[in-house]
Parts: structure tokens; C-alpha cells; sequence
């Protein structure tokens, strides 16, 4: 059945989310979002040789925001760190043919959780981070105490 | 795919009776109640019988009721009328009253229509005091009586919540409101919005010393636009929409005389059917909240004595109520939620948050109402399906495993 604000293929990442739970000993974890304000996600990242191998997501949220995180993972699978680093949110979008307005803010903590799962590889390992990652790091950590 | 309404809070479908009461009225007796012609008196005529009929659902006299077009505009009424008919009586008077010297009580939980006029009169200079609720989301009357001043002029209490189906003490703040005017020798008055709990358990405007109250007809299985202010004989009120002068100068417009007679036709029914299918409701309802209370670490809002027969509210922690509502969608069963991502506003239900909920819990937050076409075995349905959906969202939640 069709839910007027929500494109088929949202509905459809909403129903069978893809790559939903979680990885043991990840290589990296993001975590964005609070409860108080409704959505929050955890990803999870195991990467070999460079490129994100396994990809996992935990989210509490409505349905674009499991939708958002569904297809974020879809889109990082396989995919090299500086490849993932490149994806916004207007590649979320295009991939679930679309989003409400006001649900564009779903499709930015995906892309959100992504960084900082990839940040939290990078840190970890002691690899460059580019300035432009410890700024979203930087914004994401903000908005998990607001 | 099986289709289950269970959102009859929101609206109700129109019953095959009062449809065919309204036929008449737009192509045979479409006159204007204005006209004094016969296909004018005819309306008239029409227009009195359903007043009297609605009265009659509340123990009111005809001349007491005032249609209009939906519970919002009522509600409006009620509030405004009020204050422009204090504000105009002391010009009249040359005696200086402002908007500031004015008071108005309501409670936490009000429908957004109540709670946003009294915030626009607040921006007024209009004085609000908003009675908070307890964990049931019940006022106490005391609090009511501790509230009032020189200067309050109106109480505006809803009967049976929208969300979570917690019915008010109406009578006993009525009782209060009587007495207080007693002793203080002024005249507060006192406002219900009755949408909710009309024409599902029994109301008495005398009995229940209300002043003025609203009921629409939409949620009664009559015709969207049409709905209705009470107000009792000698309570000064001011009109919002001027014009024509249509009942009693109190609300100007032409009549929408089809949705009135079926307003009338569904309180007919409602009457002749009240005790029966409320205790019919009940059982089902009380069923449900127990089968629902078994979905692992589910909870019940709002008061589990004083509740409408056909409202229930629950909160399931870590999930959120949008995604569950499209789930169950998608099930075919239609429900609804206080979550912020199902509102416009993206803020969480104030009436949840007002009941000590914190958002998060607002947020998992799941109303279901039931009506006259609900069967157990809908109720099974949708149980079954609730518990599954539950389960997978907290399997993709990271919480609550």
C-alpha cells in the first residue's frame, strides 16, 4: 500500500531494511542522533584492504530514518574509505527516489553516522583525518549532547 | 489485503441512516432557512427539528444551541465570544476593563484548538493559566479552585482526552465553579470541549453546571462541518463571523443544512444506542489493554478507571511511533501516534509531555481508538501483527535487547 509522504522505495528500505544489526569487533563505530529528539543511529564498519568490507546499522527512528540508514549502507558496501567519504546526502535521497522535507534531516544523520563510523577507523588506526572530517566529527559529537 | 480502521478519534465514516437523512437536503429541500418562502420554511423547519435533537443529547434547550461549521470554530467561539462579550459589557458600562484584566483557566492537555487560541488571546494581554495534569492525565478540581482570581472570567476543561482517553471530573470542577461564583459573587463560566466523550457517555449540561460546551459530529458517524456550541441562556457571548445573523446573531453564515440534519440523525442513533455499544466498547477496549500489556515491556497512558470506552494509548520503549503507525499500515491497520516525526511541528505530543512523559517516551507513543465496526477479531489482528513489528523494530533499534 502506498503511504502518500513516502516513495515506494522508501517504504519498500523501510519495510526489509538492509543491513540491519550489528558487527562484532567493528573497525569503526558512528554514533549520531539522540533520543530526545527521536533518531538515533549507530553504523558499523569492518574495512579490509582499505575498503568498507562489512557495513551494519542500528537506528530508533522513523521510517525515513531507517530507510536512510538502510540505503547508506547499501551505498558504502564495498565501496574504498575515499570513495564512502564522497557520499551526501543527496545520493540518500536519489537512491530512495526522494524524501519529504521534512525528512531531509534523516538522510544527513545517515550520511552523518557514515563519516563517524569511518572517522572512528581512522583515529583509531592512526590515519590521516582530513579537516573537513574533524569538522563533521567535530558537528556530530555537538549533536549527540543538544 | 484486509483494511482496519482503528483511528475512529480521528474521524468516523458516516452511517448508511444518516446519509440517506441528508439526501433531502441538497437537491429537493435545499432552501436557504433564511428565506421566508416555503422552500425557506422548510429548511427552517429542518434546522429547528436538529436542534432539538442535538439538545436533547445533552439535556439542553434548543434555543441553547448554536451550530457551526466544526469543533474548532466552536471551541473559538467559546473563548473569544467570552472575553469580546466581558470586554464590550465594561465599555458599555464606560467602566475601564482591559485585556489584561481578564483570566482565563484550561488545563495542560486541551486539543490544540483551545490551546492555541488561549495562547493567541495570551499574546493579547488575556491572563492563561494552564492546570497541569497528574500521571493519569487527570486535573485535580483543587488545583482549578486554587487558580481562580477576581479576574477570571472563563474554565475551559476538556471532557474526554483525543489522545489518551482519560475522562475529566467535569462535574466536580462544575460543582466548584458554582460555588466559587457563590462566594465570590461573580460569574465565572465554565467551557468543556466534549467532542470526544459526546454521544459516548452521558452528558448533562445541568447536572454538570456547564455553561458552554462543543461537540462535532464527525466523531459521532454524522458528516464533517457540522458541529455545535451550547450556551446556556444568559451567558453573553460575542460572535466571531458577522453578517446575515443566522443563529441568533451568534454565528453568521448560511446554514449547512445537510450536515446538520445528519449531525441530528447521528445523534439520534448515538442516543438510542449509547449504554449498549459503550458496554460493548469497553469490553473490547479493557481485552485489548491487557493483550497489549503482554507485548514485553509495553505501557499503558493515561488513567486506567476514567477512560473514554473507545480510546487507549500505549508507549513501547525503543522504538519510535511513526515507523510503528507505517508498519501497521502497511498491515492495513490504521492507527495513530503523538511522535514528533508523525507532526509537522517535529516536536513531541505536549499532552504525553504534560502527563510527566519524557519525549523519547512520547515518541514510541501509540493511540488506538476503537467504533462501531471493530470486531474482536480485529483486535486479534492487530495484536498479533503490534507484537511482530515490535519485535523486528527493536531488533534494528540499538536499544532494548
Amino acid at each position: 500500500m502506498a503511504n502518500n509522504a513516502y516513495s515506494e522505495k522508501v517504504i519498500e528500505h523501510f519495510r526489509s531494511p538492509h543491513n540491519y544489526g550489528k558487527i562484532e569487533n567493528p573497525d569503526g563505530i558512528g554514533k549520531v542522533g539522540n533520543v530526545v529528539c527521536g533518531d538515533v543511529m549507530f553504523l558499523y564498519i569492518k574495512v579490509e584492504k582499505d575498503a568498507i568490507k562489512d557495513i551494519k546499522f542500528e537506528t530508533l527512528g522513523c521510517a525515513a530514518a531507517i530507510a536512510t540508514s538502510s540505503v547508506v549502507t547499501d551505498l558504502a558496501k564495498g565501496k574504498t574509505i575515499k570513495q564512502a567519504l564522497k557520499l551526501d546526502n543527496s545520493a540518500v535521497i536519489k537512491s530512495l527516489g526522494g524524501l519529504p522535507l521534512i525528512k531531509i534531516h534523516c538522510s544527513l544523520l545517515a550520511v552523518d553516522a557514515l563519516q563517524e563510523a569511518i572517522y572512528d577507523y581512522l583515529s583509531k588506526n592512526k590515519k590521516p583525518v582530513s579537516e573537513k572530517l574533524k569538522k563533521a566529527h567535530q558537528r556530530a559529537q555537538k549533536s549527540l549532547k543538544s | 489485503m484486509k483494511r482496519i480502521y482503528l483511528d475512529y478519534a480521528a474521524t468516523t465514516p458516516v452511517g448508511p441512516a444518516v446519509k440517506k437523512a441528508m439526501v433531502p437536503f441538497f437537491s429537493e429541500r435545499f432552501g436557504n432557512t433564511m428565506s421566508i418562502h416555503s422552500f425557506g420554511q422548510e429548511a427552517k423547519l429542518a434546522l429547528e427539528e436538529a436542534r432539538e435533537t442535538v439538545a436533547g443529547l445533552m439535556g439542553a434547550k434548543p434555543n441553547e444551541i448554536i451550530f457551526t461549521g466544526s469543533a474548532t470554530e466552536s471551541n473559538n467561539l467559546a473563548l473569544k465570544g467570552i472575553i469580546f462579550a466581558k470586554l464590550i459589557v465594561h465599555k458599555n458600562q464606560r467602566s475601564s476593563i482591559s485585556m489584561d484584566g481578564l483570566h482565563i483557566i484550561i488545563s495542560a492537555i486541551e486539543h490544540p484548538c483551545i490551546m492555541e487560541t488561549a495562547n493567541w488571546l495570551e499574546k493579547q494581554g488575556i491572563k492563561i493559566t494552564r492546570i497541569p495534569v497528574d500521571k493519569e492525565g487527570l486535573v485535580n478540581p483543587l488545583d482549578i479552585k486554587k487558580a481562580i482570581t477576581k479576574e477570571t472570567v472563563l474554565v475551559s476543561i476538556i471532557h474526554g482526552s483525543n489522545e489518551i482517553g482519560t475522562v475529566q471530573p467535569i462535574k466536580e470542577i462544575g460543582a466548584f465553579i458554582k460555588n466559587a461564583n457563590h462566594k465570590l459573587k461573580t460569574k465565572i463560566y465554565f467551557h468543556t470541549d466534549a467532542v470526544q466523550s459526546f454521544g459516548k457517555i452521558p452528558i448533562d449540561v445541568n447536572k454538570m453546571n456547564i455553561d458552554l460546551l462543543t461537540t462535532s459530529s464527525h466523531k459521532i458517524y454524522g458528516p464533517k462541518g457540522a458541529a455545535c456550541l451550547f450556551v446556556r441562556e444568559g451567558v453573553k457571548i460575542e460572535p466571531i463571523l458577522h453578517g446575515g445573523g443566522q443563529e441568533d446573531g451568534l454565528r453568521s453564515s448560511t446554514v449547512n443544512l445537510p450536515a446538520i440534519v445528519g449531525f441530528a440523525k447521528a445523534c439520534e442513533i448515538a442516543k438510542k444506542g449509547m449504554g449498549e455499544e459503550s458496554q460493548r466498547l469497553i469490553r473490547l477496549r479493557d481485552k485489548l489493554i491487557s493483550k497489549i500489556l503482554k507485548i514485553p515491556n509495553s505501557h499503558l497512558i493515561g488513567s486506567k478507571n476514567n477512560r473514554l470506552p473507545n480510546i487507549v494509548n500505549f508507549w513501547f520503549p525503543f522504538i519510535e511511533g511513526e515507523s510503528l503507525v507505517i508498519q501497521l499500515d502497511l498491515k492495513g491497520i490504521a492507527a495513530s501516534t503523538g511522535s514528533a516525526c508523525s507532526s509537522m511541528k517535529l516536536e513531541p505530543s505536549y499532552v504525553l509531555m504534560a502527563l510527566g512523559l519524557r519525549p523519547e517516551q512520547a515518541h514510541s507513543s501509540l493511540r488506538i481508538s476503537l467504533g462501531r465496526q471493530t470486531k474482536e477479531s480485529d483486535l486479534d489482528y492487530l495484536n498479533d501483527n503490534l507484537s511482530k513489528i515490535i519485535k523486528k523494530l527493536r531488533e534494528i533499534s540499538p536499544y532494548g535487547k
